[in-house]
């Protein structure tokens, strides 16, 4: 059926890892939009979360790199961070095998996927759940796109991703929401982490809302290098949730700087409530 | 040596062996005598100026107890000290430092 939720949020490591570090009153009000972003999804009535991230080389590595990936597992461990530097306990997560077999049946239709019956969760997936799903009581489909390590798939090719992974959504019985997850403008892990491109992050953000196709796809990896970091590769999970909701309006519950987390960290959603004609 | 790196995040078993003995674990890899330096001592700086991504990198660096501030300013040591990155995502449109990145956004400061 068609999806009941679709939203995007940060994952940085420091938002769990290093949450003493920073502003209160602006950190406060950041998980203060995740608490929301939790009511939402539960209000939804989803049975199951899929969980668009952009993986870290905890899973897939340079030696068999796959453009995109899904999770085909009944449970998924995490995070594979030591659980002191992440500031998240180790957990088991549920995933639904049955469930992701059928999706990636469908997105095949469409997309050539790679599926994975083990995948150790790392901070792009941990983060979100542990504030969207803290007693891991929802399924979860861990779906990849490489945003690490270069040749990157065009940002065409997530789109037409995210596209199939609505149309899988529609076509099972199940109710599904879909998350994606990842940094806007951002250094991570590199000398340069903490610097954040504000305005940049706001003008993409304001193409994500109006769910504008054109306007999202027009970048490239060399000036997104640039001007938001390689981090910023990672924009493709926001892009993948767009081409999901299949035209529906966004609104930003949250888009702020916090450098100790070296992002601007954010919480978004689209209204995905029928259109009028 | 990101493939070590890759691995050795992944593993529990590898990290006590790399504990017991830093240069025996490094036996099954294809590594320059810089690399293997950088491994064991651990350089973090020369292991960034040499292309290790950091998303692979900052584990090594927790595994090593380096607190995060010290992590971030042993790469921009390591760039100061050794040269600009020579390979890898870093390196691919030339990693110029945080000084140009500063001027390039027009901001001050920064982590």
């Amino acid at each position: 059926m068609p999806l009941v939720y679709a939203g995007v949020c940060s994952h940085a490591p420091g938002i769990t890892g290093r949450k003493h570090l920073a502003d209160p009153e602006v950190s406060d009000a950041f998980y203060a939009a995740f608490d929301d972003m939790r009511s939402d999804l539960e209000t939804s009535g989803a049975e199951a979360v899929i969980v668009i991230a952009a993986e870290h080389f905890a899973n897939f590595f340079m030696n068999n790199m796959p453009s995109f990936a899904i999770g085909m597992a009944d449970f998924y461990d995490g995070p594979i961070e030591d659980s002191g530097w992440l500031g998240i306990d180790k957990f088991k997560a549920p995933g639904n095998r049955d469930l992701s077999q059928r999706l990636i049946a469908e997105v095949m239709q469409t997309v050539d996927v790679a599926y994975a019956e083990e995948w150790l969760f790392d901070h792009g997936i941990a983060v979100p759940l542990h504030f969207l799903t803290p007693q891991f009581d929802l399924p979860v489909i861990p779906v990849n796109i490489n945003c690490q390590g270069p040749p990157l798939t065009p940002l065409h090719r997530a789109w037409a991703f995210g596209e199939a992974l609505g149309r899988a959504a529609d076509a099972v019985p199940e109710k599904i929401a879909i998350i994606g997850t990842g940094g806007i403008s951002h250094w991570p892990a590199t000398p340069d982490s903490g610097r954040i491109n504000y305005e940049w992050d706001l003008d993409f953000m304001d193409r994500w809302c109006r769910n504008d196709r054109d306007a999202l796809l027009d970048y490239d990896d060399l000036n997104v290098y640039a001007d938001a970091g390689q981090g910023g590769f990672e924009i493709r999970t926001f892009m993948a949730v767009s081409a999901a909701a299949g035209g529906a309006q966004g609104t930003v519950h949250f888009c702020e700087p916090i450098p100790i987390f070296a992002v601007s960290c954010t919480v978004a959603s689209y209204d995905l409530s029928p259109q009028e004609a | 040596m990101q493939k070590f790196l890759y691995e050795l995040n992944r593993s529990p078993q590898l990290q006590s062996d790399y504990a017991a003995d830093r240069h025996a674990v490094l036996q099954p890899y294809t590594l320059t005598d810089e690399e293997v330096a950088a491994l064991t001592e651990p350089d973090v700086g020369k292991l960034y100026v040499l292309g290790v991504n950091g998303q692979i990198l900052m584990h090594f660096a927790a595994l090593h107890q380096i607190e995060w501030q010290d992590y971030l300013q042993q790469m921009r040591d390591g760039v100061e000290s050794y040269g600009p990155v020579r390979e890898g995502v870093y390196a691919m449109t030339g990693y110029e430092g945080t000084r140009a990145h500063s001027e390039s956004l027009g901001q001050e400061g920064g982590i």
